[in-house]
């Protein structure tokens, strides 16, 4: 999937830079287990996936890029307005505002990333009073807009996550997170825990909205058909390395690594 | 056990030094909430523990010292805080505002406009604003730190959206000099535009909490709200049954089985000098002025 | 449009005792614009297997394959994305879509992903779905639910949205009736004169005598079975 509007696609081709640009990134804990010298460029309008089974640091690689676990090395470069920053580097309160504008972070546990006490239309005006938005009147609109892209009726605004479904709190936390137009998502195992219909509906749904908004994304999962429907390109990570990376078709149908062949032949038809 | 156990003030002189350490980083920074020591005190928590050691802190043998609890000088706990200074300080103590040089106080601000060389002291139960939408102290320090207060205005934004209208009445959040979003304690949103632009010292103490913040003089202090949604401070309409005052803030009084009711200044201070002056209300008989 | 030199594969079965098996040597093949060439041999010659690798869908052991000047076998994922969505078509014998998105999203995906207004997007998506005869009561259904002919005219349909310089075929006409066969190879032979490289298989002989300019029988390029 990739920038579709044309002014995004000019845009970017005549910088040409990456997003984000990431090298030697290291993380290690105690028992041996994070990430390890990971580097990769992520590039306007990409969806990365990343794969893994648990434990091989590829939430660990999430949280050092996001922002949310210091790494012991290396460096995210982030193009911010054409300016290249080392968001690891950055003072706290840069990369906060960095998370709250550019950036944003759909958790697998819809519960993890909603305010379950706040009605839908709070819980999506949050990042927009964030960042200023002082119009009761105008936040709820955005509110409005938003729910019924997620395919959430209206009327529901008021309603609290608790009440949804969790296909729908999923999709709440989806218009949360895209209201202010982020450039960059990162999303943990996002359709986890959801039935295989209500994935789907998800899956589409995010599909539109990267293409829409020009977004790039990086997504961690184990769900090999999710990457394949979502992402272009794929890294393999074991043991805090990542083994194999490529174009995502091009990883699943022909695996060089010995890790991505088992774990490509272990899955039933992605 | 006599008056003359006590130190000067109930508390022991470091004790009132940490405080005053405490009272001026408040000043230095308004609106952030300074962590102190907060010592056990002859009295339980809720009662205003935090005013009390506050106030101990700041008085000075020749201080007038004024407590008020919802704005009545005679309510049982500001009638035992003045007995507790008057025993253990021998201060002066008075209910006239303007005659007062600390007045302590719970829930309200009084009607009479305060002036340079005062200090009000606020008892406060909660001092974190966020506190009701975020529980861990650890992200509203960070909050408060990288001015994150998108979560305050959704507080408001979910009044509006299950009420129609910002039904915040009391402890309504403010913005301090446009850095720090802090509860004014829980006095009606109808004294929250005294806050700001005051010319008296105002202070405020969270004993269980732990907490004292402060607003020097000349204070800017904005009500947060929306654009379409603008503050609005808000009282009973009507005027005061006993001063006929028509803009004091007025407490309900049901006064029989049958649903009769009256409104009276909730600051009685106010109320008997308006009255000690002769204006009188609905409910005061012609020529009786008090 | 499409050079291929001295191109070689083989697959490595880690999990089978680290078995190599040669598939492809020594592998030559040009197709000028506007060129239709189809492949041929045996099932298991190799002819889908020269496919994807051309698309990037498998890795080359050595050699070059130059589509519209890129090459394939060292292109980063970024070149190969971008190549597949401005100059190289792609009709898989299957479709694979994401569940739920109508027939008509599908088949406009493509001119979507090049930035085409979305009118123009559907209208061209319409007017394939209605040349290939899906009833339009269908459109705004997912076509995962539809029949497997159904499915291939859909297929065939978003495969020819966009109009790309280079494009390879995979069955295109199997199990199709008269009239949609007619339909693809009007298809293919509009793209030829548009000026389409293009590189099939066809086990409909007929379809490839009448599309076809010449054809490359893949078992030349079958490795002596060294195992």
């Amino acid at each position: 999937m990739t920038a579709h509007d044309p002014h995004i696609g000019a845009m970017t081709a005549a910088i040409d830079m990456p997003l984000l640009s990431v090298g030697g990134l290291t993380k290690t804990y105690g028992s041996g287990r994070g990430c390890a010298n990971v580097s990769f460029d992520l590039w306007p309008g990409e969806v990365l996936g990343i794969v893994g089974e648990s434990g091989s640091g590829k939430s660990t690689l999430l949280g050092c890029l996001a922002g949310h676990i210091r790494p012991d090395a290396g460096r995210v470069v982030y193009d911010l307005d054409g300016h290249a920053r080392d968001t690891v580097s950055m003072a706290e309160p840069d990369r906060r505002r960095l998370s709250r504008t550019e950036w944003t972070f759909v958790h697998q546990n819809p519960r993890d990333g909603l305010r379950m006490g706040v009605s839908a239309g709070g819980n999506v005006g949050e990042r927009l009073m964030a960042v200023g938005a002082r119009n009761y009147g105008a936040i709820r609109e955005t509110a409005t807009d938003w729910l019924e892209r997620v395919e959430i009726a209206a009327d529901r605004i008021d309603d609290r996550p608790r009440a949804f479904s969790g296909g729908m709190q999923q999709r709440l936390q989806i218009a949360r997170n895209l209201v202010t137009g982020p450039r960059l998502v990162f999303m943990d195992e996002p359709t986890g825990g959801l039935d295989v219909s209500v994935q789907a509906r998800l899956l589409d749904l995010l599909r539109g909205l990267v293409r829409d908004m020009g977004l790039s994304v990086i997504i961690v999962t184990h769900d090999l058909a999710v990457v394949r429907l979502l992402a272009d390109r794929l890294m393999v990570m074991k043991d805090g390395r990542v083994i194999e990376e490529g174009l995502t078709d091009q990883v699943l149908d022909d695996p060089q690594a010995a890790y991505t062949q088992l774990l490509v032949s272990s899955v039933l038809q992605v | 056990m006599t008056e003359h156990a006590y130190n000067f003030a109930y508390l022991d002189e470091a004790t009132k030094q940490m405080i005053r350490r405490a009272i001026l980083k408040g000043l230095a920074i308004p609106g952030y909430q300074v962590p102190f020591a907060s010592r056990e005190m002859p009295m339980p928590y809720g009662w205003g523990t935090g005013g009390v050691q506050v106030t101990a802190a700041c008085l000075t043998p020749s201080d007038t010292l004024k407590v008020i609890d919802q704005g009545a000088d005679d309510a049982t706990n500001a009638v035992s805080i003045r007995k507790f200074f008057e025993r253990t300080a021998r201060v002066a103590t008075t209910t006239a505002t303007a005659e007062a040089s600390v007045i302590q106080t719970r829930h309200r601000i009084p009607e009479e406009r305060l002036s340079e060389g005062q200090i009000l002291v606020y008892q406060v139960p909660i001092p974190e604003p966020l506190r009701f939408l975020e529980p861990r102290e650890s992200e509203t320090r960070r909050m408060h730190a990288l001015e994150e207060y998108g979560l305050m205005h959704v507080k408001l934004y979910e009044d509006i959206a299950r009420h129609g209208e910002i039904a915040t009445s009391y402890a309504y959040p403010v913005k301090v000099e446009e850095r720090y979003v802090m509860d004014p304690s829980p006095i009606p949103k109808f004294d929250n535009p005294k806050l700001s632009g005051m010319a008296a010292i105002q202070l405020f103490g969270a004993g269980r909490e732990q907490r004292i913040y402060a607003l020097p003089p000349y204070t800017e202090v904005v009500s947060l709200d929306f654009e379409d949604h603008p503050f609005e401070p808000m009282k009973a309409d009507h005027d005061c049954d006993l001063c006929g005052a028509g803009e004091s803030y007025l407490d309900e009084l049901i006064t029989d089985d049958a649903g009769g009711r009256m409104f009276v200044c909730s600051d009685t201070d106010f109320c008997a000098a308006r009255r000690a002056g002769g204006h009188r209300g609905r409910l005061v008989p012609e020529g009786d002025a008090a | 449009m499409i050079e291929i030199e001295n191109l070689s594969k083989h697959f490595t079965l880690h999990n089978q005792g680290g078995a190599v098996i040669p598939v492809m040597a020594g592998a030559e093949l040009q197709v000028s614009p506007g060129e239709c060439v189809a492949l041929t041999g045996q099932s298991g010659a190799g002819k889908s297997t020269l496919m994807r690798m051309i698309y990037g869908n498998y890795l080359s052991a050595g050699g070059t394959i130059r589509v519209n000047g890129t090459d394939i076998t060292r292109a980063t994922p970024r070149e190969i994305i971008r190549l597949r969505r401005e100059a190289l078509g792609y009709v898989s014998q299957f479709l694979r879509v994401v569940p739920r998105v109508p027939t008509r999203a599908v088949v406009a995906e493509p001119l979507l992903a090049l930035g085409t207004d979305t009118a123009t997007a559907y209208a061209r998506a319409e007017e394939l779905l209605a040349m290939l005869n899906i009833p339009e009561p269908l459109w705004s259904l997912s076509p995962t639910t539809f029949s497997g002919g159904e499915q291939q005219r859909v297929n065939i349909a978003r495969g020819f949205a966009h109009q790309y310089p280079a494009m390879l075929l995979d069955e295109p006409t199997a199990s199709l009736d008269v009239n949609n066969r007619e339909v693809v190879l009007t298809l293919i032979q509009k793209a030829k004169a548009q000026g389409a490289a293009i590189i099939g298989i066809f086990h409909d002989e007929a379809a490839r005598a009448r599309v076809c300019d010449r054809e490359v029988d893949v078992t030349r390029f079958t490795p002596a079975q060294a195992a």
